[in-house]
């Protein structure tokens, strides 16, 4: 059987879909983190895959991809570190109680 | 101009106005009252010396061919509104208006003598004699207007010194809502007053009296025929000019405000509500004559609301039992038959007797009425009530007072020798020239005048002879009797004046005999009438409490003065303020404002509804985006296809 | 040079006033500097008026004297253009009176008096600089410099209801103003005849009058209403009851005796001289509306128990007259709006400044819990019953010059439909006499109501100053209206031959 493009965007396309109602629907922060990074991931994939089948001579694609994994950890990191002190400043991570610094 | 120092009279009693009015409060009483007292000896001197010359002196022009001269003393322009129509504010001197400022400051300085007893130890005193001063200012200002609009502007002036007078006791409810009655109600008057200024001054393009009355013919013609509702714009003119000094005049209907208007004190009453300022309507159309006398309509109006008042107000002194108040309607009666006596005059009916014996009254009526008011001021300052049932017996404790009291009566029920009888007389005999109609409806009238106010006399003097306690009533002092005697003495003689010979229409002169006819008749009837009053009322007894009892309806209606301040209150609250006034105050908050407020208020629920879609929540956001997104696709897919 | 001329002083002279408060550091300097700046602006206006007489005395006959011109924008040939003609000036006199007269009344101004009276001079500085400029873009611009002050005035220094209030008057008079941009928006790209170069000079406009007529036909209800809004007329007068009411003493002054003036001087300096056909034809829906004014405010007046509203409906009434009288388009009426105007403006500051006073003394404002106020503070009283006397149209005070001047004209017009409104005007002096009488009666006669009120002092020496100063200007137009209303017609004169 031949790999194709699609046997890759496919379950690309999954994963971004699973990002995206994660994160309109979690109110934790944690898991909208998460879903936030499953979207960055399947863009990614694209990258590379978009790359490898494409345009095969050449590595911008994988080069882009490397980079936006060192940005995504980058975010995360911060974001986890906002998360984590908005969870002790409040007690909470929920964001439909996070209204504080609303208005 | 050789009369020019006639200006003092106007000058001095504003300078003393503006003078006790500002600092009169730091004055001592007695100097204020003095220096007032003395500021009006000075302006009748002049105003007499101008008067006597006027009327007796020869070298100044004020007698061209027999005809006395309409002099203008002075005028200057005070405010131009266009080329032609400009008011000027001057002095002018003919017939009435040099008669006018004799009856003025002789009033006005007895007033003010009496007024040094009367008002001794009021509070106010110096505002008291500040405001004297501004009224005869007024009034003098009035009388010698050269042209309608400074009379309007004065007109105005007198109204509010009678307010403020009027309003003297202002912590008394009753004084104040009297002030506030006669001035809304003459207000009233004057606009229609105002209106027929505006009409008269549009067509002839004029105010001055000396043009208007020179060629009154010309000034009716300038209308050009127009009409207004089938009657000529010219008696709309004349007739709401009228009504100014109708209102002024306390005629029927416009007369409520004047019976409350004793609530100031006596004096005013006697200078104000009986002898000047309440004869200023006849004085308007006095000299406006020549031109109403070309205007039957308006003639015939003022001579059945003439009538008519002189009835009312007869029968309604009849009753009263305030003897303040029974002077208030004789004043008005009286003030009806010179109305009439105007009315009924006609340059073609002796001469036009009937402006003579107008103005003859006037002058009369002027004396004997103060000097009955000043009267009734002392009795009151005496007994300290107005009301006659606190009275009576009074002869023995005030006799100058009483003697006083019995010649005014004589002179108002017009017998022989006194003023009365002969201003009177002349009177019903332009009343009969006219028609037998008006002539003798007035001797009837004459008749009940000379009853009701010997009625009041014996109430007052005679009667029964109540038990006054420890506080003995006695006569008034030196500065209070004084002008009584003097306008006694007026009173007497003043008959006796040739007024023929003075005042007329057309200013020549004019030989007036005794009508014996008419005099007689008047004279049975006065007599009988006061035999009549001396029958029922010289000693105490049942007969006239019966005769009220047997017609008790009509007695209580006359006593309520026919209802006519019940139907005022009806008309002023319960429609124009309770149906037009609220209802306008409510509509502009709830309506008008509402409007605005609703405008106001859908902007903001708008931006409320608007505000949600800006929540703040970023997967909201997303929503909306994945949700646009898709809808955009969709079209465009549909496009596509 | 920008110097030489006079009138920029007038705008200046609350600019230095303006600095010298923000300088200042305790009340006795913020007062000092406030009666040296309102004393000053006395002196530069009877100065003016001097000057202006004397150059007309020598035979100067154009328009407006003092004209001068000063480039601000040259694309849009907007310029800082002066100029005064007897209208102007008198209204230059009278915003003097006013404000002098106001800072005395808010002599004890608390909270935050220098902020207060910055205010009250950044609000002169826009009334002086309306009346001076003849352009209409620095014109406009002045006008919202006096209007945007009151709001924060208002707010800020205000009572009762106060944040309604000054939000309602503010937004009110913005909407007046949205139309009146939009009007003069388009006169500006009419102002000249094609190809010509468009000017923002009102009487370069006048001249070139080339504004087409259907343009006429909604450019001047757009600026008539836009001014007629601050006018008060009927039915955009809902502001001033609720603005008044919650202003302080001398905002309330110079709102009703100065700012409300803007409105009738925009009306005629712009609305009808700049587009004289439409005035002619369109005249008669406004004297509809004005002459509802002048009567609907006498009757709501009526029945008012807020001493304040009472006034607040009484302007509406006078300031419809004035309206009315404009656009009756004769001379004899035009001076009788512009001394109306005068009367109007001095009266009723007078009237703010006593109820001010008594309101500072009871703290109440409600006429049926006071009484026999006369006995306890006779000062305050007898000006209030001389404001009244003035108010009801009595001889020897202003507002019967002004009335009656306003009459006569109107009664030139010899149509019925002229002739019924001028009749219903001449009813609103019965009805004012009415409201006048029975506030006088209520307030002030009859016994007191209240056992505190006998404890209240009369007027100290600021407020007696006030009240006298402004006595003294109605009693001067009442008893001498021949040396105003010859300034007035003089200058109302030309521009109402447009319409002979």
């Amino acid at each position: 059987m031949e790999i194709t493009m699609m046997m890759y965007l496919i379950p690309s396309l999954i994963m971004f879909g699973c990002g995206v109602y994660g994160f309109i629907t979690r109110k934790n922060m944690i898991a909208i983190l998460i879903s936030l990074e499953l979207m960055l991931n399947s863009v990614d994939i694209n990258f590379t895959v978009f790359n490898r089948f494409l345009f095969p001579g050449q590595m911008e694609g994988m080069f882009f991809t490397l980079f936006a994994i060192g940005i995504a950890a980058a975010e995360t990191a911060l974001a986890i570190a906002i998360v984590i002190n908005v969870f002790r400043a409040v007690n909470k991570v929920d964001i439909r109680e996070l209204t504080k610094m609303k208005f | 101009m050789e009369f020019s120092y006639t200006v003092a009279v106007l000058i001095i009693p504003i300078v003393m106005f503006l003078f006790l009015g500002i600092v009169g409060v730091k004055l001592s009483k007695k100097t204020a009252g003095v220096l007032g007292t003395c500021a009006m000896g000075v302006t009748t001197l002049i105003a007499y010396a101008a008067a006597l010359t006027y009327f007796f002196g020869t070298e100044q022009g004020q007698i061209v061919d027999g005809v006395r001269q309409q002099l203008e003393v002075m005028n200057i322009t005070w405010l131009e509104f266009t080329e032609n129509l400009v008011i000027k504010l001057g002095i002018l001197l003919d017939p009435i208006s040099a008669m006018m400022l004799i009856v003025i400051t002789t009033v006005s300085l007895m007033v003010h003598i009496y007024s040094l007893g009367y008002m001794d130890g009021e509070k106010g005193f110096q505002r008291y004699y500040a405001f004297l001063s501004l009224f005869t200012f007024s009034m003098l200002g009035l009388v010698v207007a050269t042209n309608i609009f400074q009379m309007y502007i004065f007109w105005e002036l007198v109204g509010v010194s009678s307010y403020l007078l009027i309003g003297f006791y202002y912590t008394l409810p009753a004084a104040v809502s009297a002030s506030k009655k006669a001035f809304i109600v003459t207000r009233f008057a004057d606009l229609g007053f105002l209106l027929g200024i505006l009409i008269l001054s549009f067509y002839t393009d004029t105010f001055d009296f000396v043009t208007l009355t020179s060629n009154p013919g010309a000034a009716i013609a300038s209308a050009g025929g127009a009409t207004f509702m089938g009657c000529s714009v010219m008696a709309w003119a004349l007739t709401l000019i009228f009504m100014g000094g109708a209102g002024k005049s306390a005629m029927f209907p416009l007369h409520i405000w004047l019976p409350d208007a004793m609530e100031g004190p006596t004096p005013v009453s006697a200078l104000i509500h009986a002898a000047t300022m309440v004869v200023a309507g006849v004085y308007l159309v006095a000299r406006l004559f020549p031109v109403y006398c070309l205007e039957e309509g308006t003639m015939t109006i003022i001579t059945v609301i003439g009538c008519v008042t002189a009835l009312y107000a007869a029968a309604v002194a009849c009753v009263q039992s305030d003897i303040k108040r029974v002077l208030a309607f004789s004043t008005i009666s009286q003030i009806a038959f010179m109305i009439t006596s105007l009315g009924v005059a006609r340059p073609e009916l002796h001469e036009g007797v009937g402006y003579m014996a107008s103005m003859f009254h006037l002058f009369t009526h002027a004396m004997f009425k103060a000097l009955l008011f000043l009267c009734a001021g002392a009795i009151i300052h005496a007994v300290h009530s107005n009301e006659m049932s606190k009275m009576g017996g009074l002869r023995k404790y005030m006799p100058i007072c009483n003697i006083a009291f019995l010649i005014g009566c004589l002179a108002i029920s017009g017998i022989w020798p006194f003023a009365g009888f002969f201003s009177k007389d002349e009177i019903l005999v332009a009343a009969y020239a006219n028609s037998p109609v008006w002539g003798i409806w007035l001797s009837v009238v004459a008749g009940m005048t000379a009853f009701y106010m010997f009625r009041l006399y014996y109430k007052i003097f005679w009667w029964n002879n109540p038990d006054y306690g420890h506080h003995t009533p006695h006569e008034a002092p030196m500065t209070m009797t004084f002008p009584l005697i003097f306008l006694s003495l007026v009173s007497i003689v003043a008959g006796f004046i040739p007024f023929g010979d003075l005042v007329t229409w057309n200013r020549e002169g004019l030989t007036t005999h005794i009508n014996w006819g008419v005099a007689g008749t008047s004279t049975v009837i006065a007599v009988g009438a006061i035999i009549l009053a001396t029958l029922l009322y010289r000693k105490e007894n049942a007969v006239p409490e019966k005769m009220a009892d047997s017609c008790r309806g009509l007695w209580t209606a006359a006593y309520k003065r026919f209802y006519m301040d019940e139907l005022y209150q009806f008309i002023t609250h319960k429609i124009i303020f309770a149906c037009i006034s609220r209802p306008i105050a409510w509509f502009d908050r709830r309506i008008i404002d509402g409007t605005f407020d609703m405008l106001a208020n859908v902007t903001n629920s708008a931006s409320y509804a608007v505000r949600k879609l800006q929540g703040g929540s970023i997967q909201g956001y997303v929503w909306v985006y994945l949700a646009g997104a898709a809808l955009l696709a969709a079209i465009a897919i549909i496009c596509i296809i | 040079m920008i110097w030489s001329n006079v009138l920029i002083y007038f705008v200046i002279v609350p600019l230095l006033m303006l600095g010298g408060l923000a300088l200042s550091k305790s009340v006795k300097q913020v007062r000092a500097v406030a009666v040296t700046g309102a004393t000053a602006l006395m002196l530069l206006a009877a100065y003016l008026v001097i000057e202006f007489l004397s150059m007309r005395a020598a035979g100067d006959v154009s328009p407006m004297l003092f004209t001068d011109s000063w480039t601000w924008f040259e694309p849009l040939n907007i310029n800082l253009a002066l100029g005064v003609d007897g209208i102007s000036v008198v209204m230059i006199v009278l915003s003097a009176f006013i404000v002098f007269a106001g800072v005395f009344a808010s002599w004890n101004i608390n909270p935050l008096p220098k902020e207060y009276f910055m205010w009250f001079c950044l609000l002169s500085t826009g009334v002086f600089g309306f009346f001076i400029s003849i352009d209409m873009f620095t014109m406009f611009m002045f006008y919202e410099v006096a209007l945007i002050p009151m709001y924060l005035l208002i707010g800020v220094w205000g009572s009762g209801n106060k944040n309604y209030s000054a939000m309602k008057l503010t937004l009110m008079l913005m909407g007046g103003s949205a139309f009146l941009m939009l009007g003069l928006i388009g006169i500006y790209f009419h102002s000249a005849p094609e190809g010509g170069q468009l000017t923002m000079n009102i009487l370069e406009i006048a001249e070139n009058n080339a504004i087409p007529h259907e343009w006429q036909y909604y450019l001047f209800p757009m600026t008539f209403v836009g001014f007629g809004v601050l006018g008060a007329m009927f039915p955009f007068h809902t502001w001033s009851p609720d603005g008044h009411a919650s202003a302080p003493t001398a905002v309330s002054m110079l709102h009703a005796g100065v700012l409300m003036k803007l409105g009738g001087y925009g009306c005629f300096r712009i609305a009808i001289y700049l587009m004289p056909w439409a005035a002619g034809e369109l005249a008669w829906i406004f004297l509809l509306l004005t002459g509802i004014s002048v009567v609907y405010g006498a009757f709501s007046a009526c029945v008012q128990t807020d001493l304040k509203y009472i006034n607040a409906y009484s302007s509406v009434s006078h300031c419809g007259m004035v309206l009315f009288a404009i656009l009756m388009l004769n001379t004899t009426a035009m001076t009788g709006a512009v001394l109306q105007m005068l009367s109007h403006g001095l009266m009723t500051a007078l009237f703010f400044a006593l109820i001010g006073m008594i309101y500072g003394r009871t703290h109440t404002r409600d006429i049926r819990k006071m009484g026999g106020l006369m006995t306890i503070m006779p000062f305050l009283g007898v000006g209030y019953v001389i404001a009244g006397l003035a108010s009801l149209g009595l001889p020897g005070l202003s507002g019967f010059v002004a009335e009656m001047s306003i009459f006569v004209g109107s009664f030139q017009h010899a149509d019925m439909f002229h002739r019924v409104l001028t009749v219903m005007a001449c009813c609103s002096i019965v009805i004012t006499a009415v409201y006048i009488l029975r506030v006088v009666g209520k307030l002030l006669f009859g016994a007191v109501q209240d056992a505190h009120h006998k404890e209240l002092t009369d007027a100290e020496w600021h407020e007696r100053l006030a009240t006298i100063t402004l006595i003294v200007a109605v009693a001067a137009i009442g008893c001498f209206p021949n040396f105003f209303s010859g300034i007035i017609s003089e200058a109302a004169e030309p521009i109402m031959k447009l319409f002979a």
